[in-house]
């Protein structure tokens, strides 16, 4: 069984998507750790650092979510529309970055070694820790299950599970 | 003679500034290239398994996304590299 090029990338649920399953939990990881990033920034150029670090995080989290709507977008469509999504989108997103980086660089603001560092810090740091919650097999192809949560038992769920016959005894 | 060297010292400063200009961009510009290459090898090899095994393409497409973004990262390590020999 084989899918031809310009058919649609086969048995995806549109809404959940892989690249936008996984882009939104690297952002859901992300904003939990965008304020220790701002705050190494601030002891590294005070406000300057703080802000330069946040507006890294900002683009490094839309980068992923760009990137993932440009490439399931292009997945509704054909398995060769993603190849040119794929490959131009790249360039879009670098052009995005180096213009929004070149927008703010003369700003009072910008601290651009902390800017940079940041942008590849929050970058790879992120993609390795994501790379823990990746499951990729055939029946969980995105992120791995969550955990079943232990739940207590009721205080008398012993008792009312006993069968009859113990009960009796005592 | 002074207005000689001072000319002399322009032109020096003009060709550093030029192999600045220059250096950055090739960085920028040769960074980019590698990471190109990756990701058109990377989501052809994705198509063709997707299109051979399409109950795979989940975990293909998985697999894709985070592979493009790790070979995105040396994009944007020479692009960092590129503002900070730029501008900083």
């Amino acid at each position: 069984m084989s899918a031809g090029l310009f058919t649609p990338a086969p048995s995806l649920d549109l809404e959940r998507a892989p690249e936008t399953e996984i882009a939104l939990d690297l952002v859901r990881r992300g904003l939990p750790a965008a304020p220790v990033l701002v705050l190494v920034g601030a002891l590294v150029a005070g406000t300057d650092g703080a802000l330069s670090a946040a507006f890294a995080i900002a683009l490094v989290l839309g980068n992923f979510l760009l990137s993932a709507t440009l490439t399931a977008g292009a997945a509704r469509i054909s398995l060769g529309m993603v190849m040119g999504a794929v490959l131009f989108g790249y360039l879009a997103r670098l052009a995005l970055i180096t213009g929004a980086v070149l927008a703010v660089k003369d700003m009072g603001w910008v601290h651009l070694p902390v800017l940079g560092l940041t942008l590849i810090v929050a970058h790879l740091g992120l993609l390795f820790w994501e790379t823990r919650y990746v499951s990729a097999s055939l029946a969980f192809p995105t992120l791995k299950p969550a955990r079943p949560t232990r739940t207590t038992p009721p205080p008398n769920a012993q008792a009312a599970t006993r069968p009859p016959s113990a009960a009796t005894k005592e | 003679m002074i207005e000689l060297l001072a000319q002399a010292a322009a032109t020096g400063e003009d060709t550093i500034a030029a192999s600045e200009a220059l250096s950055s961009g090739f960085a920028y510009g040769l960074a980019a290239i590698g990471p190109g290459i990756g990701i058109g090898y990377l989501v052809g090899q994705a198509v063709t398994a997707m299109a051979r095994q399409p109950e795979a393409a989940g975990m293909v497409r998985t697999t894709m996304f985070l592979g493009i973004a790790f070979t995105e990262a040396l994009a944007l390590i020479g692009f960092v590299v590129f503002i900070l020999l730029k501008f900083a």
